[in-house]
């Protein structure tokens, strides 16, 4: 029964070294990004970044910050967010609580939703921006909204109807026998029992709104003031990354790196606050 | 006791986590014998059976002390290679979970992965599937995939795939109560014969299961092992107050 | 609220739709075989082959999907089998937290790391010149894209693998390898195929990342040292602009519909793959 060094071992051996060899790369990457990410940008940063928008020549390497740009993606990706909430919301709670359980109208929602979630983001920009040509809209805010809420809406939905999904049939059940109708016990019962899943599903879509640029490069186009009316166009963090480093200026594609800095940051703050909210769900809700 | 013991339990302690499944368990399990475990549902009963092949380490947070000997070696010694101990030992579970593979590479698996030539495979195969009473059931279907058996099939094919590896010992773990009566039968009567080759502990529930095969029976409850002895003893003339409850049905 | 349940569920048709009437100009005046087979693009001369932006496409996707399948299986089944049960948890939030960070931020990273890496060291030392932007550069970053995707959803495919199975080889005397290559490898195959088919169809799509570091020149790349110039890519740089040449705005919808295409198939397949197996995946 003693150990011996066979060829199943010495097999096991290698292909166990090789597996921590792989993981290592995979987490050697996220470390590797976020580490270069920070290295780079936080030699450009300053205050002016986040204080000022860019002034005349600032892409040649004169004074200002992506002020425009932090403010249209907040406001765009903010209003987007709202916008599929109250889109998502409803579908959720229909296929859970009016559709029966794996109905197959629900099944036909969901599996819409998910090729919904798999389109990429430029196809939704491309399309966004033929549906606005349609109403005769031309690249501005309202526009990124559009379009950012579509896109957003299937990863928002998905994620709601996770956690909606968990809730038991029994609290249903427990709220139609006290006499409340199927759109009282939606709206009541079931919204407040998940809400900080909806509240994370909303921030996971954010997460993904703001930083996508491919569903923004030509539906909201880029300014470099604020935009003060819902028509007018509007810049966004990636977009104001990718134009910044696109320049031959090496002061302006260190920039670059700032705004870089800046957005990581935001995602890093939107995930974890989504997975603590989640994980803090997880102990409460009832099973 | 007559015979010698097969395997031996010294102050055998498992504990989940901060809670104790086990505690301090000494017991000789006889050689060539049907020993039952019985006890109450959560006793620790399986717990019991899976550290005799050191499936417990598997799980996560699982600490465990004592010594379980099998032919005088004890099998927690880190000196020793846990997958011959394994092999030592045959595993029945609850429901039968055939391989992802057909019939015929179920038993074959074993001796494969243990190296054994492939020339004498065919010649294998079918010796373990007569002795497991599956043969004329499934010889000219050997290629077909094993879950198209019916359950109490699969959970033959399960016991032949166990003893294709030439275990001494065979562990099962209420084999029949996934099973419709018909194949528990065929499950008990196989047992019996086997017991001429093979040592074999049964967990059960089942209390007249237990009378119809054990020889020798260890009654757990709430991870102590409260008595043990022979079967006619135990059912018969229980020593202890909570044996004679467990066995007349006041706990459960 | 059936309404819009019904709406949403109906945007998929709508956006086909959206798309087909868009690039309905280009279809009618060429053959479908010539749009994507024929190498000549030539916007204004009215030639609009796509054949170079097709194959930039397929040379990173495939790059992409050749580097990031063996390392995601192989991360996947040691976290799922090897790890400490607290490391496999540890590793969770991370792997989102890759899947979270934006395409434009990895394609900063690529041009800091992985283009000079590929000029200065790895083209070099097959003796050969690149300007490090290339298909091999951007493949690399898409395949670190979609590493979350295939773990995530391959982990979750062994999960749903019953602990009992794996105990049935284990009894046997199996070790933990023979294990997973006999039993849990087979078991979950179809789980495995469906996870790698959607982290190609999201590395289909990808533009950002890919458009800042393939290179995007309008040619047919012979090696994965030359610039390719991917689908999502023409796209993105194109559109919005070049409206008033006559058909490019019909060419370049047809473009993404291309992409919708492919991409909802690659859905379809592997979704139907794991509905079969009865999993869903977020
Ligand atoms: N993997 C585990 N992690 C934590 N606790 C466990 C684990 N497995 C079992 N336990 C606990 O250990 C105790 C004994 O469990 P065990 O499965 O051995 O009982 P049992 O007698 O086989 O019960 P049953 O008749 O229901 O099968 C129980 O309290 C159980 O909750
Ligand atoms: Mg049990």
């Amino acid at each position: 029964m003693k150990k011996k060094m066979t060829a199943k071992k010495i097999e096991e051996a290698v292909f166990k070294a090789l597996m921590k060899g792989c993981a290592l790369v995979v987490f050697g990457c996220l470390v590797l990004i976020i580490g270069t990410v920070i290295i780079k940008g936080i030699g450009s940063m300053n205050l002016d970044m986040i204080t000022k928008t860019p002034e005349g020549g600032y892409y040649l390497g004169k004074e200002g910050g992506v002020l425009n740009a932090i403010v249209g993606s907040f406001v765009l990706t903010l209003s987007a967010t709202a916008i599929a909430l109250l889109m998502s919301l409803p579908v959720v709670l229909y296929i859970n609580v009016y559709a029966k359980k794996n109905s197959r109208l629900a099944t036909l929602i969901r599996l819409s939703l998910d090729f919904l979630w798999g389109i990429p983001s430029i196809v939704y920009g491309a399309f966004g921006f033929t549906v606005m040509i349609f109403f005769g809209i031309t690249a501005s805010l309202l526009g990124g909204i559009i379009t950012v809420s579509l896109f957003i809406l299937p990863i928002m939905a998905r994620a709601m109807d996770e956690v909606i999904s968990l809730v038991p049939g029994e609290l249903f059940e427990a709220s139609y026998s006290l006499g409340a109708t199927k759109f009282e016990t939606a709206l009541k019962v079931i919204t407040r029992q998940t809400m900080p899943g909806i509240v994370s599903a909303a921030l996971i879509a954010f997460g993904r709104g703001v930083g996508d640029a491919a569903s923004v490069l030509f539906t909201a186009g880029f300014s470099d003031r604020i935009p003060l009316s819902l028509l007018q166009p509007a810049a966004t963090l990636p977009l104001a990354i990718f134009f910044q480093l696109g320049t031959p200026f090496p002061e302006v594609q260190e920039r670059a790196y700032a705004s870089a800095l800046i957005l990581t940051i935001l995602i890093l703050i939107v995930s974890v606050t989504a997975r603590f909210l989640t994980a803090r769900f997880r102990r409460h809700i009832i099973q | 006791m007559d015979a010698k013991p097969h395997l031996q339990v010294k102050n055998l302690s498992v504990s989940y986590g901060t809670t104790a499944a086990l505690k301090n368990i000494s017991v000789d399990i006889p050689d060539k014998k049907i020993t039952a475990i019985i006890g109450p549902s959560g006793c620790g009963k399986s717990t019991l059976l899976r550290a005799f092949n050191r499936l417990l380490e598997d799980g996560d947070e699982v600490s465990i002390s004592g010594q379980v000997l099998v032919d005088n070696e004890d099998i927690y010694d880190p000196r020793n290679d846990i997958t011959q101990i394994r092999k030592k030992m045959g595993l029945l579970s609850q429901k039968p979970y055939p391989l992802p593979m057909s019939i015929f590479e179920n038993v074959a698996y074993g001796p494969r992965i243990h190296g054994i030539k492939k020339n004498r495979m065919d010649e294998t195969v079918r010796h373990y599937l007569t002795i497991a009473g599956l043969w004329e059931e499934v010889k000219d279907r050997l290629h077909e995939p094993a879950t198209r058996l019916s359950i109490g099939q699969q959970q033959r094919l399960c016991l032949a795939r166990g003893l294709a590896v030439e275990p001494e010992i065979i562990l099962a773990d209420e084999p029949t109560s996934a099973l419709d009566p018909k194949s528990s039968q065929k499950i008990e009567a196989e047992f019996k014969v086997l017991k001429n080759d093979y040592t074999i502990i049964i967990v059960t529930h089942i209390l007249r299961q237990a009378r119809r095969l054990a020889d020798y029976v260890l009654f757990i409850y709430l991870g102590e092992l409260i008595e043990h002895g022979p079967a006619r003893q135990i059912f018969e003339n229980p020593q202890h107050e909570m044996t004679k409850e467990y066995i007349q049905g006041i706990i459960s | 609220m059936l309404l819009i349940t019904l709406g949403s569920g109906f945007l998929v048709f709508l956006m086909a739709l959206g798309l087909c009437v868009k690039a309905w100009p280009i279809l009618r005046l060429k053959s479908l075989g010539e749009i994507l087979f024929s190498s000549s693009w030539h916007p204004l001369k009215g030639d609009f082959g796509m054949l170079p932006f097709i194959m930039g496409t397929l040379w990173v996707t495939g790059i992409a999907i050749i580097i990031a399948v063996p390392i995601s299986l192989l991360t996947a089944i040691y976290l799922s089998e090897y790890a400490p049960k607290r490391m496999k948890e540890f590793s969770k939030p991370f792997i989102d937290l890759l899947a979270g960070i934006p395409s434009v931020i990895y394609g900063v990273w690529g041009i800091l790391i992985i283009v000079p890496l590929v000029k200065d060291h790895i083209a070099p030392f097959f003796g050969v010149y690149s300007s490090g932007y290339s298909v091999l550069s951007a493949g690399i970053v898409l395949s670190i894209m979609i590493f979350p995707v295939i773990i995530h959803i391959t982990m979750e495919v062994f999960h749903s693998i019953p602990r009992e199975l794996r105990e049935a080889s284990l009894a046997l005397g199996a070790t933990r390898w023979q294990t997973v290559k006999h039993v849990l490898l087979r078991k979950s195959l179809p789980g495995i195929v469906a996870a790698n088919v959607l982290g190609f169809s999201r590395a289909f799509g990808e533009t950002m990342a890919v458009l800042m570091v393939a290179g995007n020149i309008v040619k047919i790349p012979l090696s994965v040292f030359d610039a390719g110039y991917p689908l999502p890519a023409l796209i993105a740089n194109n559109y919005g602009e070049m409206l008033s040449i006559p058909l490019y705005d019909a060419a370049l919808l047809m473009s993404a519909l291309v992409l919708f295409v492919v991409v909802i198939f690659f859905n379809v397949v592997s979704r139907y793959i794991l509905h079969r197996i009865n999993l869903r995946i977020s």
